[in-house]
């Protein structure tokens, strides 16, 4: 079958798993239902064991869905330290449904898959060996993959049923309350957690950091952990975010910046009060500098700032350029240290931030995106999942949710080293057109043509050079041709969902 | 891409020559113009590839509608025939002969460009010449240089080598530099011709390279060479014509429509007569404020 974007979906597949095809980026107003997690009763004053073993005896069995979440990023000692355990115990057929994985944990992820304790895995993205190795067909049952705000609707409406939840916490009290903004392994947020550990049926937290009770400001409760496990490290401060944020002196991500800045302030959406989230890439933390510069000079503030988190941005919140954060992850030291010591930087949990079967998510409040691509096509559907060689090597990430912005801008250079970046059909979407509104490139800005009201806006601006899509991609294959179609086989490897639960798009496994 | 002798030349980038992304990209920045180099930027054993590299360049890249420039390889270096061979094949703007001594050598620079043109059959007089000045000598010889050729595009101080030629380095306030700049100008301007004055690489030091871009603008000088494209909106911002300016220079041009619409020779504005280079500076100054998007296509001035 077809689906809206154009993706041929495999029937047998589809029916197998009761999938349905992507329709549209409108949710709706549908009537959901939520599942609630089974408790184990306990008074759980002291909740504290030595033995991760005997806590993973008591609580795991054969078929089961565990979860992590991502927060340490490289610096993360709790994945590995489980999964050592659960495959020495020989657990078999395991569904893994982390936030994300980062690439310290591919090894054990490959390993695990190879010992067929992990048969099943969702996760936002994969990248190095661990991506290749799902491409090349490592993984017999096709990966998931879900946006940060479809795996909170996903946890919310019983799609992933998280049996067990083994969440690493820098800080913790005997009864279970725990943040991540005190401890050596400090990370900011805890807010792709939060979902794990109110939906969870059995809550496991790691640290290294038992402090007295009650802990607070607590981030994760009493009323939903069942075991804190001391351990010797959770993990290694010194690679979980970026250190010193550096602004980039690269001049076409300057240019690309500048020009995404100049979208921004021409913009209907500019003025008092707005809204805005970046990313964390190079050129997104040059357009938080050339709209802060922006702001003084205009005298506009922001009602607040969305997303992973970087240090440039809670400097704007410092400056009193930005009222609030709300705050679902930090990607540097900087912006965790802030959380600390800021009330007006708010944490926020996966569904608030995203989640689209809700009574309203933040990004719906949000004017203004700024996110990067892999690949964009003439019909502005973006790829931020596959590379050049069809093998998986990214993250959906927050891209689809926050791609609901009223105005959403896509930063990508025309072409990267011989790879053209505008195509005229990307390897595999992930975020539809349909909620991308313009194309910043080092050539010109493209304006999806539903976007008529930004078209006039921004055709008055003698400054942007505004073209048409279908020119940038044929200036990108004119820089370097036109390639040869990557080969698959048939088999699916992994399924793109779209952030209602929809694919949107399947990855097949590349031919040697 | 033909040589065009007068347009607005207030940013001139230097791009190596030998290194293909930003050739690609070279285009992007708004540089009015890029000067594509084969000497100083490209090692010995690199010449042959550089030259390649910049001829198809030519050819294909799409450089936004500026100027292309090539500095070529000295007269005293085994490079030189070669690479003034292909920069006329590739069909170049403005080839630039380094360390110009004489008007002598660019008398020989144009015989030579015109030798190729005869044997591939291009159309002659279509590439302009530029002379960077380098040495005591050059200054010198400045009004000579300046006027050597009717294809004189125009001349460049470079400031590194010329400093050390004079037994002196660069300074953060430029006085080593202030015979050969004014000297540079002087011959210029007498011959009709554009001066750019020297690079500033320090780029960590953005006031001080302000400093010396509105004291070379101050002076008359049509623009800069530059080594950084982050320099390009800096270099165009001291350029900028005031609002002031753009006013007067409209009403200039509305008495030049006026005297024309009633046949007469004699422009006069607010009873005075309006002179040949009153009416040139405001041409100027309209041409730049277009460039930089500080009027509409009405001539309202619409700022920054």
């Amino acid at each position: 079958m077809e689906n809206k974007v154009k993706r041929n979906l495999p029937d047998e597949l589809m029916s197998d798993m009761k999938l349905k095809p992507f329709e549209s980026v409108e949710v709706g107003n549908p009537e959901i239902k939520r599942i609630a997690p089974k408790v184990h009763v306990t008074t759980g004053e002291n909740k504290v064991v030595d033995s991760l073993e005997e806590v993973i005896k008591k609580t795991l069995k054969d078929g089961m869905t565990i979860s992590f979440h991502h927060h340490f990023r490289n610096g993360d000692f709790a994945f590995n330290k489980v999964m050592d355990l659960i495959i020495k115990l020989g657990y078999q057929n395991l569904t893994l449904a982390p936030s994300s994985l980062t690439s310290v944990m591919n090894d054990k992820v490959i390993e695990a898959i190879q010992k067929g304790v992990i048969t099943n895995i969702t996760s936002s993205g994969m990248r190095g060996t661990l991506g290749d190795f799902v491409s090349h067909g490592g993984l017999k049952n096709p990966v998931v993959f879900r946006s940060h705000g479809n795996r909170a609707r996903s946890i919310e409406e019983g799609e992933i049923k998280v049996d067990v939840a083994f969440l690493g916490v820098p800080n913790s009290d005997p009864a279970g309350n725990a943040n991540g903004q005190e401890g050596d392994a400090v990370f900011g947020s805890l807010g792709y957690a939060l979902i794990d550990a109110q939906y969870a049926d059995n809550v496991v937290l790691l640290t290294d950091n038992i402090i007295d009770y009650p802990n607070t400001p607590a981030s994760i409760k009493q009323t939903q952990v069942d075991y804190v496990v001391k351990v010797d490290q959770i993990g290694d401060a010194d690679k979980i975010g970026s250190g010193a944020t550096r602004f980039t002196k690269d001049p076409k991500e300057l240019k690309i910046a500048e020009m995404v800045n100049q979208v921004i302030v021409n913009s209907p959406y500019y003025k008092e009060g707005f809204s805005f989230q970046t990313g964390s890439g190079g050129a997104a933390l040059a357009v938080t500098r050339y709209l802060r510069q922006s702001m003084i000079n205009d005298g506009i503030t922001a009602s607040f700032a969305l997303g992973g988190i970087t240090k440039p941005t809670t400097d704007l919140l410092d400056e009193g350029l930005v009222k609030k954060i709300m705050d679902v992850q930090d990607f540097d030291k900087g912006a965790a240290a802030s959380m600390a010591k800021n009330r007006n930087q708010q944490e926020i949990d996966a569904s608030w931030y995203a989640d689209p079967h809700n009574k309203g998510a933040v990004v719906n409040n949000l004017d203004v995106a700024i996110l990067s691509a892999l690949q964009i096509d003439t019909d502005f559907n973006v790829n931020v999942m596959t590379g050049s060689d069809g093998v998986i090597r990214g993250a959906i990430g927050g891209h689809q949710d926050a791609a609901n912005a009223k105005m959403t801008i896509i930063t990508a250079p025309l072409v990267r080293g011989r790879n053209a970046t505008v195509v005229p059909s990307v390897e595999t979407v992930v975020t539809p057109g349909d909620s991308i509104d313009v194309l910043v490139t080092e050539r010109g800005i493209a304006i999806n043509p539903k976007r008529k009201d930004l078209i006039e806006a921004f055709s008055k601006v003698p400054d942007l050079n505004i073209v048409d899509i279908t020119e940038l991609q044929q200036m990108a294959e004119k820089q370097v041709g036109v390639p040869k179609p990557l080969e698959y086989t048939d088999r699916t490897v992994a399924l793109i969902q779209y952030r209602d639960g929809t694919i949107i798009d399947t990855i097949k496994q590349v031919k040697d | 891409m033909t040589y065009i002798k007068n347009r607005l030349r207030r940013t001139m980038m230097f791009v190596p020559g030998n290194n293909p992304a930003m050739v690609k990209d070279a285009g992007i920045y708004g540089a009015d113009s890029i000067m594509l180099d084969l000497e100083d930027a490209v090692s010995l054993t690199e010449k042959d590839a550089a030259r390649m590299l910049v001829f198809n360049a030519i050819k294909t890249v799409d450089f936004g509608g500026a100027e292309i420039v090539v500095r070529i390889n000295g007269q005293d270096t085994p490079f030189y025939d070669e690479d003034v061979k292909a920069m006329v094949r590739a069909g170049v703007d403005v080839i630039r002969l380094p360390k110009t001594e004489s008007a002598d050598m660019i008398q020989k620079l144009v015989t030579d460009i015109e030798n190729v043109e005869k044997e591939y059959g291009v159309e002659k007089g279509s590439i302009g010449v530029m002379a960077a000045i380098e040495s005591a000598k050059g200054v010198l010889n400045t009004p000579e240089i300046a006027t050597a050729t009717p294809l004189m595009m125009g001349l460049a101080v470079s400031g590194e080598d010329y400093t050390a030629d004079m037994h002196t380095h660069r300074y953060p306030d430029g006085r080593e530099l202030e015979f050969a700049r004014n000297m540079v100008l002087q011959a210029a301007r007498a011959a009709d011709v554009y001066a750019f004055d020297t690079v500033f690489s320090n780029m960590n030091d953005t006031e001080g390279f302000y400093r010396e871009t509105r004291y070379i603008y101050e002076l008359g000088y049509d623009g800069k060479s530059l080594v950084n494209p982050r320099q390009i909106p800096m270099v165009n911002e001291v350029f900028n014509p005031s609002k002031e300016e753009i006013e007067n220079a409209m009403a200039v041009q509305n008495a030049i429509s006026e005297a024309k619409a009633k046949g007469s020779g004699v422009i006069s504005m607010n009873g005075k007569m309006v002179d040949k280079p009153v009416v040139e500076k405001a041409n100027r100054v309209i041409e730049t404020a277009k460039a930089s998007n500080l009027i509409d296509e009405e001539g309202n001035y619409i700022g920054k």
